[in-house]
């Protein structure tokens, strides 16, 4: 690698390190759900996309099926997709770096990367693998800790981990509601999910809330 | 194979070949302004289902419990901008706080 900008590097770490201590909720919310230590650290190893991780052990947690589960995970996943083809033709990587790029391909590396452009090119590409091998490293760390914790812990309502993953929910779904239309989105989403789960087996009044987000972004806003 | 086992390696799966598919395919095949504004919305949906269930679902009922408080608390938290790791430890210790002397 080409010297590194002290800036990207300086923006790289501290991404990396405070996105990583979200770990430690994560590595607790899967023992919280019923997870093993292996199949947690399994899910930050190996999906490495915070909200998917969340999403699966949530729907899980709550008794939904592996089907229910894996589908809303991967729905939240699919923005990393439109993330990848943004990357592409900066990075230029073929090959085991492909393989490598794509699996560190998430908001904050993306973020990053974008986050350089006044610096260049190489700067943008220096902010991509210093956050997402970044990321990947503390997200692992942290996930172990919040896993030994939690397990240490014993009955989750007793430390408020029940409260915590929603918290966290909402900690990802709050910075994202930046106009009207989000905000109803958002209403109507509960407001379902709500009227749903008397009715319908675990997991699905969850995914269900995919087609309101379908109904709502259909049409440009007026 | 338990459905535990499914679902980590299910998600990884797909999350890992979204992800290589997007640096595969040529940008503009996912750059219709429709496709974009609804891959934006989809998270919010999801995510605010997930804050509903888990805030008040009990398996198929709805029940309002300690967990109530602790999101009250994370509501109030983000409200005066305060960041993630306050959000989720401060709604975790009203909850346990309610969990222990009023549960």
């Amino acid at each position: 690698m080409s010297t590194v900008n002290r800036t990207t590097a300086a923006a790289s770490f501290s991404v990396s390190f405070t996105v990583g201590l979200y770990g430690i909720a994560f590595g607790a919310a899967g023992i919280a759900a019923g997870f093993s230590l292996i199949q947690t650290c399994a899910l930050s190893l190996l999906t490495f996309s915070g909200a998917s991780q969340f999403a699966v052990v949530g729907v899980l947690g709550a008794g939904g099926s592996a089907i229910s589960g894996i589908a809303t995970a991967s729905l939240l996943g699919i923005r990393n997709a439109l993330y990848g083809m943004r990357m592409a033709p900066l990075l230029k990587i073929r090959g085991w770096k492909r393989l490598v790029g794509a699996q560190v391909t998430i908001d904050e590396s993306t973020g990053v990367a974008l986050g350089q452009s006044e610096l260049g090119e190489p700067a943008m590409r220096q902010g991509f693998w210093l956050t997402g091998i970044g990321v990947y490293i503390f997200w692992n760390l942290f996930t172990i800790v919040g896993a030994l914790g939690a397990q240490a812990m014993g009955d989750p309502a007793a430390w408020g981990l029940d409260a915590a993953v929603p918290a966290a929910f909402l900690g990802l779904v709050w910075p994202r509601l930046t106009n009207n239309r989000e905000r109803a989105l958002a209403v109507a989403a509960m407001a379902l999910s709500f009227g749903l789960t008397p009715f319908v087996a675990a997991g699905i009044p969850i995914i269900s809330t995919a087609l309101l987000a379908v109904a709502f972004g259909w049409k440009a806003r007026s | 194979m338990s459905q535990l086992w499914i679902a980590v390696l299910g998600t990884s799966l797909i999350a890992f070949g979204l992800k290589y598919f997007g640096h595969s395919v040529p940008e503009k095949y996912l750059s219709n302004p429709r496709v974009l504004r609804i891959n934006t919305l989809i998270p919010i949906a999801l995510l605010s289902a997930l804050v509903a269930v888990q805030t008040f679902g009990d398996k198929s009922k709805l029940v309002i419990d300690q967990r109530v408080v602790g999101m009250s608390v994370a509501v109030i938290a983000l409200m005066l901008k305060a960041p993630f790791p306050v959000v989720v430890i401060g709604s975790a210790a009203a909850s346990a706080l309610t969990f222990h002397y009023l549960g």
